[in-house]
């Protein structure tokens, strides 16, 4: 049997400048044992995409606080698509209106959105079933 | 895995695509089929250099390895970046930041970058390492650079993949002093003296000059000094062609096969330690049950007495 570690991205994409947020999740994650790729400020859809392919990460995590997550959701899951990466999973958070949430994780645009005051706990054992119950029909 | 499913893969990664080269990456990281994967890579690669890039914290690596992926670039070279971070030791999770610095070429796909925890475990983060290479020249990526913070024993193991050490340090600060202590100079081909646009540059140049003075280096190959600042972006096309030069000088005067040799020596022996651990722990097993008294053994005699029943008794 062979373990393997789970792999995340976490970038703040667009000119949204709030990346407490990301930082705090990346240590979180790191914390419960996984590989965060932090790739910073500043990414668009197309970087982000681009560096989880190479990356080969089980999902990317998305920090979004600017309003702009109706938009950058959606972009992030076609540009997935149009790379035949669909596997890779999209999780986000900041400040998003439950309403939106809503409609996102429905339409398939997220697996699953975060708002603040979201634990640790919460997020970690999120990504943990979620991979645990697909990683073993990937080849 | 179905043998011929990761046959498939194999064969896309050498077709250059990008999926198949990061997730045999994976696997081998993961230990995943990793002797099957590294017999098709190895028998496709080995011809292509490695820059290694090693340096203390934050002395601006990640920039340089940006700033050069820029000069190879525009002579249409395609690049594969590895770069190496530490593990926790307490919960194997690490966050991987070099990408921040590597931004420019975030939708080049003829750049491929690479994070790498260095998972902890003796000796693995530098088998992957090599092996992760060699996965990206057979995907079709001929510049192969790979970043390490250079400050300890096994950042030095890293450095040993490549064919040339490129050290990174900072005016101003006790970087030379570390170094020493951490034992990379030694391992310099190439020293940078990089963030020259601050104050001290100069002066730090000459220090490691006068160290390589004082070492009596008689090597034919004294390792340069070159000022660069990624800020002013000076110095990086005078470390562009040091690097060139270094390589000429590795393969002219068949330095590379001696090194490349070396490295193969360290490697089998590191397959031969796995080995070795496992037949111990079977070794010590028994004789835990039987014979350990603690307090009493002495270690010196009963790994001697061990040693010759496994081996020599036959
Ligand atoms: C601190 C702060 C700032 C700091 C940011 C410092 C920094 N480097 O991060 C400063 C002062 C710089 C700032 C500036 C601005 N801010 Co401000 N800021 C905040 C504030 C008060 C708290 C944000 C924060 O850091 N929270 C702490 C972190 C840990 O929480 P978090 O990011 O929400 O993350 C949690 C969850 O959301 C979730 N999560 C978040 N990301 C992710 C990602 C993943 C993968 C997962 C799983 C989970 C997850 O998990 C985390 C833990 O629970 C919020 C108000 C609020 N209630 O959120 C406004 C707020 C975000 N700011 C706002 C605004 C408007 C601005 C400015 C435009 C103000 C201005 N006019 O100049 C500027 C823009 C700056 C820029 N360049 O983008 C608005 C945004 C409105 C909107 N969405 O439309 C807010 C909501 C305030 C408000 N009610 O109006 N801001
Ligand atoms: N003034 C100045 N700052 C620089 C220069 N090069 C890099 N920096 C800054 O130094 C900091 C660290 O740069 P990195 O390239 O991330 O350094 P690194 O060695 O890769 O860092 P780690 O991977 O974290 O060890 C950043 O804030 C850079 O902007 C330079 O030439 N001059
Ligand atoms: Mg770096």
């Amino acid at each position: 049997m062979n373990k393997t570690r789970i792999r995340v991205l976490v970038g703040k994409p667009g000119l949204d400048g709030h990346d407490r947020g990301a930082k705090v999740i990346a240590r979180m994650l790191r914390d419960a044992g996984m590989e965060v790729i932090y790739s910073g400020l500043h990414q668009t859809p197309e970087q982000i995409v681009e560096a989880a392919i190479q990356e080969d990460v089980d999902l990317i995590g998305v920090s979004v606080l600017s309003g702009a997550h109706m938009t950058i959701f959606p972009r992030i899951k076609e540009l997935l698509k149009e790379q035949n990466a669909e596997d890779i999973l999209l999780m986000g958070g900041g400040t998003i209106p439950e309403e939106d949430i809503v409609s996102l994780i429905e339409a398939g645009h997220a697996e699953a959105l975060f708002t603040p005051g979201a634990t640790s706990t919460e997020i970690v054992s999120w990504i943990k079933s979620k991979l645990e119950s697909i990683k073993e029909d990937v080849v | 895995m179905n043998k011929e499913v990761l046959d498939q893969w194999i064969a896309r990664s050498f077709e250059r695509d990008r999926r198949a080269t990061a997730k045999l990456i994976s696997w081998v990281e993961d230990d995943i089929e990793r002797a099957h994967i590294m017999r098709s890579v190895l028998k496709e690669t080995g011809r292509k250099m490695v820059v290694g890039i090693t340096g203390p914290p934050g002395a601006g690596k990640s920039s340089l390895v940006e700033a050069l992926t820029k000069l190879y670039r525009a002579r249409d070279e395609r690049v594969g970046i590895v770069a190496v971070d530490p593990s926790s030791p307490y919960t194997g999770g690490a966050i991987l930041g070099d990408r921040i610095r590597m931004q420019a070429h975030g939708t080049d796909r003829d750049v491929f970058i690479r994070s790498m925890g260095t998972r902890g475990h003796l000796g693995g983060v530098t088998r992957s390492t090599s092996d992760v290479l060699r996965i990206l020249e057979g995907g079709g990526y001929g510049r192969l650079l790979l970043e390490t913070v250079g400050v300890g024993q096994s950042e030095l193991e890293i450095m040993q993949m490549a064919d040339t050490v490129v050290v990174v340090l900072n005016p101003g600060t006790g970087d030379g002093i570390q170094a020493i202590k951490a034992g990379i100079m030694e391992v310099a081909d190439v020293f940078v003296v990089n963030k020259a646009d601050l104050p001290g540059a100069e002066r730090m140049k000459n220090d490691i000059e006068m160290m390589l003075n004082l070492n009596g280096d008689t090597r034919p190959w004294r390792p340069p000094v070159v000022l660069t600042s990624v800020i002013t972006e000076t110095g990086v096309e005078s470390l562009y062609e040091k690097i060139e030069a270094h390589q000429c000088y590795m393969l002219e005067t068949g330095q590379r096969d001696e090194r490349r040799k070396e490295r193969l020596r360290q490697e089998v022996w590191r397959h031969w330690e796995d080995k070795m651990r496992a037949v111990y722990e079977t070794v010590w097993e028994e004789a835990r049950e039987e014979r350990v008294i603690l307090h009493q053994d002495d270690p010196y005699q009963l790994a001697q007495m061990l040693w010759e029943e496994r081996f020599k008794g036959g």
